[in-house]
């Protein structure tokens, strides 16, 4: 089945079964592999990608769904998809000054799903924002820390 | 300059928080992890396992009515001499597959490979294994068969017991598996040729902790010389252990089925798999005797440990040996016994574990204090303050405690941040207007006190002999060490340390890629060693170049002698073996001595709620105090404080594995529960720098310490929240309402 999307602000259009999921679809016939799989039944959150906006797990959700959507992964958030520090989203730069990232496997799960969240967001709301992300590596109190500080610079 | 340094020079890189070296490839998605690699020609590789936890193998059949075309299909006839079917660890006990018995469930028989996915899983169902079964041996409180024991004594335990007019309290404590969960499942991929394809050599990209392990278990299954054998650590989604010595297994496998076939071969686990194959933290149980002065003053302590070591031996009798000489906690005694056993069940082979068998015993030495103090009617903190290792004391293996000895220090310090942090919470609640919730909870607060030795124990780093060092460039240096990044920070921390022994830059340093081809065994990345001991010899590698650099002041003046040197001699490299700082002293046939250079120091306290309607206990306030020596780069080192601590929560309050019949019954992220957001409470941080000597910079280990002590303060605030006694982990809400029946 041919499926349009709208990956990063580009148009792509794959030619996929249509039950494939849409995290076999980003990682194998489009070549984003920056979105994971911890767990392949939706608990972890390590493939958290925001399709027209909202965060949603893409091991649960067949590519056939997604058709014509508007799909944002990891790979887009910095501006230009630039590898450099200096081209480097807000968020992801808090990640960095906070020491959020610790083996990076849930980052950028993580990273899409504090995307996600409603920029008045207090810290009650930004940890259920994230309650759906698994992190083994650094207790979470970083990652709200950088959370904390990309959500108050959006807000000034 | 390094020397002036240490008189109180103010440092210039170590201490601050430069930016993590990988961490812009982590935050954009551009970090390449194993299951992320693909090579020209790779088809993929699955296992056949065992589905009974004991039996003779009758026959690995292939069902001959499915097409085999286009399968690669490897059993235990494929390892051929030189070549020998033994995981190369402490034993040769385990096979890469099995002969013609299994011992465990999910014991590898088989593999199979394909270039599709799907057929591969249509293969797998098409593989048939008939076994006659036999008995299995699956409790290991009842289990006779001992893997290795290990004993300790000092003093008269006996004399002291038998004295006239001491108090003995006695209790016995359970711990529960527990799964590494590293997000990124264990994964490699094999392909022949080490330098090239042709070269009758392989080559092993994966995720590891200790590249070399791996290498030596590969020179053992295939009989190839060490330089034919490759292996190349990428980017790894956690550790925590349970990629210490598994990573061995599945490269074999690979290795087995890439070199059978002549492609390169991708093993990566699903969750599921992950979880029902690869080792766990030891199930333990842990009797304690102790007897005591009518004042609190511990006299004699005497302990007998178990632990479930499931079906071989892989690296069971270390981490025994570090449970047991944890076992009194950091707490001093006239006359200490030990005796430590781990048994042999047909389950799954535990493993290595952040802590290594440390969280288990001192576990069971924090409750047993409460009881302590609950019979002898004394303050727990009192108790504690009483008997707490000072400077001059001397532990269980008669290790006199030289420097770095910071037990009083921590409790003193969680104590005044736990105050600190209950007043300001209570303003918090009080301002929220929800202080009435707490009305009906159960609450209360507990405390556990704990050490842990860093590096290998006893002998251990001497064995290693571990190597580091540098290579001069003309703009820097670049870091030569086989140690990994696994998320706790190595890369950094290491070049922090050699930038600052250098006196430049930290920008100028650069690491070499985990490659065995191109860097030294610097020994496995586990044990909180690789800053410590790693470190050290990273140091002394530097303090060497600097001294042949000769002099400069800055980073001008740096490049232009390094630019020098390189013309003078064409390539700078200067590799650095461990050296044993003079004064330790150990011996294996007595278990006496130094057991480490040095101890990190901890205090956890733990504020809970108990639901009166679930059961469920929450942990509402964390407060931890760890001595580690140095904080080489604070952030990371809170990092590694906050997850180690997480993780401790985790196996206290919510992690169970559920064993029936020899296999895990809950392997799904859906029911074996981690802690998330919403079960996380805050946890504070005070890190404590007591120097250590021996350590660059005065830095000790801190990776393992923070998970020593979480279950033990959650459970003894459960007791001061209901009353009840609960002597083991994890607390699950059956069991507080067993507990409060």
């Amino acid at each position: 089945m041919k499926i349009k999307l709208h990956v990063n602000g580009k148009k792509k259009s794959v030619e996929v079964p249509p039950m494939k999921r849409l995290l076999d679809t980003l990682r194998e016939d489009l070549g984003l592999t920056g979105t994971k799989e911890g767990c392949g039944e939706g608990e972890c959150g390590a493939c958290t990608v925001l399709v027209d906006g909202a965060a949603v797990n893409a091991c649960l959700v067949p590519t056939c769904q997604v058709d014509d959507a508007e799909l944002r992964t990891v790979e887009g958030i910095a501006r230009g998809g630039g590898k450099e520090a200096a081209r480097l989203h807000r968020l992801q730069r808090a990640f960095l000054d906070h020491g959020a990232a610790q083996c990076g496997i849930c980052t950028p799960g993580m990273l899409m799903a504090a995307l996600a969240l409603p920029k008045k967001a207090t810290l009650d709301e930004i940890r259920a924002g994230l309650a759906g992300n698994l992190c083994r590596c650094t207790g979470y109190m970083k990652i709200y820390d950088a959370v904390a500080q990309f959500l108050d610079g959006e807000r000034a | 300059m390094s020397k002036k340094k240490r008189n109180g020079e103010k440092l210039r890189t170590v201490g601050h928080n430069v930016a993590r070296a990988e961490g812009v490839e982590k935050v954009t998605g551009a970090a390449r992890y194993i299951d992320d690699l693909s090579f020209d020609g790779m088809i993929y590789g699955a296992t056949v396992r065992s589905t009974v936890p004991a039996g003779r193998i009758v026959a690995v059949e292939q069902d001959p009515a499915f097409d085999w075309s286009g399968f690669t299909f490897v059993d235990h006839r494929d390892i051929v001499a030189p070549g020998k079917n033994v995981v190369a660890m402490i034993a040769d006990d385990q096979p890469f597959l099995a002969v013609d018995r299994v011992r465990h469930q999910a014991e590898p028989l088989a593999l199979l490979a394909h270039a599709d996915r799907a057929r591969l899983a249509e293969g797998l169902a098409h593989v048939r294994v008939r076994y006659e079964s036999e008995t299995a041996q699956l409790d290991f409180e009842s289990a006779d068969k001992v893997l290795k024991e290990i004993a300790i004594r000092r003093g008269d335990v006996d004399e002291v017991f038998a004295r006239q007019g001491v108090t003995v309290v006695e209790g016995t404590y359970r711990t529960g598996a527990q799964e590494q969960l590293y997000i990124e499942c264990n994964g490699v991929i094999a392909m022949p040729g080490a330098s090239n394809a042709d070269d009758g050599g392989i080559s092993v990209y994966g995720s590891m902790q200790c590249p070399y392990y791996v290498v030596r278990a590969l020179c053992v299954l295939t009989g190839l010389p060490r330089e034919k054998v490759r292996v190349v650590q990428t980017t790894t989604g956690g550790g925590f252990g349970g990629k210490e010595e598994y990573p061995s297994l599945i490269a074999g496998h690979a290795v087995l089925l890439a070199r059978k076939s002549g492609r390169p071969v991708k093993m990566v686990y699903e969750r599921h798999e992950d979880l029902v194959a690869t080792t766990k933290r030891h199930p333990s149980i842990v009797r304690h005797r102790t007897a005591l002065a009518k004042d609190g003053t511990i006299l004699a302590i005497d302990v007998d440990l178990r632990l479930d070591g499931g079906a071989y031996v892989t690296l069971s009798p270390v981490v025994l040996s570090r449970a047991a000489i944890h076992a009194t906690g950091p707490y001093r005694a006239e006359a200490v016994r030990i005796r430590g056993r781990v048994m042999m069940t047909n389950t799954p082979p535990n493993g290595a574990f952040r802590g290594f068998g440390a969280p288990q015993s001192q576990f069971a030495a924090e409750v047993h204090m409460d009881r302590i103090a609950g019979e002898l009617g004394l303050d727990p903190i009192a108790l504690r303050k009483k008997n707490l290792f000072r400077t001059g004391d001397v532990t269980a293996t008669g290790q006199k405690l030289k420097d770095s000895v910071a037990a009083h220090e921590v409790l003193d310090r969680a104590l005044a941040r736990h105050a600190l942090a209950t007043k300001k919470n209570k303003k918090r609640a009080h301002n929220k207007n929800d202080a009435a919730r707490g009305n009906g909870t159960p609450s209360g607060t507990g405390i556990a006190l704990f050490f842990h030795g860093s590096g290998f124990t006893g002998g251990g780093e001497v064995k290693l002999a571990s190597r580091a060092g540098l290579a001069l460039a003309p703009d820097g240096v670049r870091l030569l060490v086989g140690s990994t990044e696994i998320g706790q920070g190595t890369r950094t921390m290491h070049a922090q340390i050699v930038a600052e022994t250098l006196g430049i830059p930290y920008d100028c340093v650069e690491t070499a890629d985990p490659d065995t081809a191109r860097v030294p065994d610097s020994g496995p990345t586990v044990a909180s060693r690789t800053c410590m001991v790693v470190g050290k010899i990273l140091q002394r590698a530097a303090e060497k170049l600097r001294a042949e650099l000769g002099e400069y002041d800055d980073e001008k003046s740096f490049k232009k002698r390094a630019r020098w040197l390189l013309a003078e001699r064409g390539s700078v490299e200067i590799i650095e073996e461990y050296q044993k700082p003079g004064d330790i002293v150990w011996s294996d046939e007595t278990y006496e001595g130094d057991a480490y250079g040095a101890y990190a120091w901890g205090c956890n306290i733990a504020d809970v709620e108990i639901d009166p309607i679930s059961y469920q206990a929450r942990c509402t306030q964390f407060t931890t105090a760890i001595d580690i020596g140095k904080a080489i780069h604070p952030i990371l080192a809170e990092g590694q404080i906050e997850g180690g601590t997480l993780q401790g929560i985790g196996w206290a309050l919510y992690e169970d594995v559920v064993m029936r019949d020899g296999k895990m019954q809950n392997a799904s992220l859906t029911n074996y529960i981690i802690p998330t957001t919403l079960d996380t409470p805050p946890i504070s941080v005070e890190i404590v720098e007591h120097p250590y000597a021996n350590g660059p910079f005065g830095a000790k280990g801190v990776g393992e310490c923070p998970i020593d002590g979480p279950a033990a303060a959650i459970v003894n605030a459960i007791r001061a929240a209901t009353g009840k006694r609960l002597d083991e982990v994890p607390a699950t809400p059956e069991r507080i309402m067993k507990a409060m029946a």
